[in-house]
């Protein structure tokens, strides 16, 4: 099957003022990637390149690019840290 | 009211007093008097402040924000890792959210254990750790109204067990 579903994406720091939003809705094809999520977010109008140096979070855990991401997956574009 | 047993003792069965991110005034010395047996010689506690300076200019205060529900996951993985490797009783954290002025707490990591050497290479590792792994960042205000997000490290990917073994030191 090639459906697609959408996943929200939660958005944190300056990613967060740079879309004007908490959380972001992507559509995914069936069997996409974190790679896909990249790129679909590349692509939007006021994220763009930001998220190319950010980590990807699904269900609380960094993920590499070549992890599936399935519907219902909490999904987080995280920025480089800054705790202490 | 009845204090039959100590907190530290409740929680005795991991070793994790505390792992958590908090909007609430942080202490040191609270979290002082929660840590340590009978059995532990060595009890310390760090206390990480804000500065009124960074990179030559003046900081009004700092804004914390956090992935709170990651954080607080990755925060105990930290701490178990650091009770694992390094054989510490027990270890509490927790890092403060929200806007705070200068000499305030951000954070507070206390160690409790037989030794003071594997309390100070636990309390480094999960400061080091958390700087490395803990979905948190901070925006500097300055005096004259701006603000910027400061630089960070990009979180190591994989597991969350993705921190170096820290190192063991010849006796």
């Amino acid at each position: 099957m090639t459906g697609r579903f959408e996943v929200d994406v939660f958005l944190f720091g300056r990613h967060r003022e740079l879309a004007g939003a908490a959380v972001i809705s992507v559509e995914l094809a069936a069997g996409g990637t974190v790679a896909d999520l990249r790129r679909t977010l590349s692509g939007h109008p006021s994220l763009g390149s930001a998220v190319e140096g950010s980590a990807v979070a699904l269900n609380r855990r960094y993920e590499p690019d070549d992890s599936p991401v399935v519907a219902g997956d909490e999904v987080a574009v995280i920025p480089p840290v800054a705790g202490g | 009211m009845t204090v039959a047993r100590s907190p530290a003792a409740r929680s005795a069965s991991d070793g994790v007093v505390v792992a958590e991110v908090t909007e609430d005034e942080l202490d040191g010395a609270d979290l002082l008097r929660r840590m340590g047996s009978t059995s532990d010689g060595a009890v310390i506690v760090f206390e990480g402040r804000v500065r009124d300076h960074n990179s030559g200019r003046s900081v009004a205060c700092l804004h914390y924000d956090a992935y709170r529900e990651m954080a607080d996951e990755v925060l105990r993985d930290i701490v178990r890792e650091a009770i694992q490797d390094t054989g510490v009783s027990a270890i509490g954290v927790r890092h403060r959210v929200g806007s705070l002025g200068p000499r305030s707490v951000s954070l507070v990591v206390a160690v409790s254990a037989a030794h003071r050497r594997p309390a100070y290479e636990a309390s480094a590792y999960v400061i080091e750790e958390l700087k490395r792994r803990l979905p948190l960042w901070k925006r500097e205000e300055y005096g004259d109204g701006t603000s910027q997000w400061l630089d960070g490290q990009m979180p190591p990917v994989g597991s969350t067990d993705a921190g170096p073994e820290p190192e063991r030191r010849g006796e």
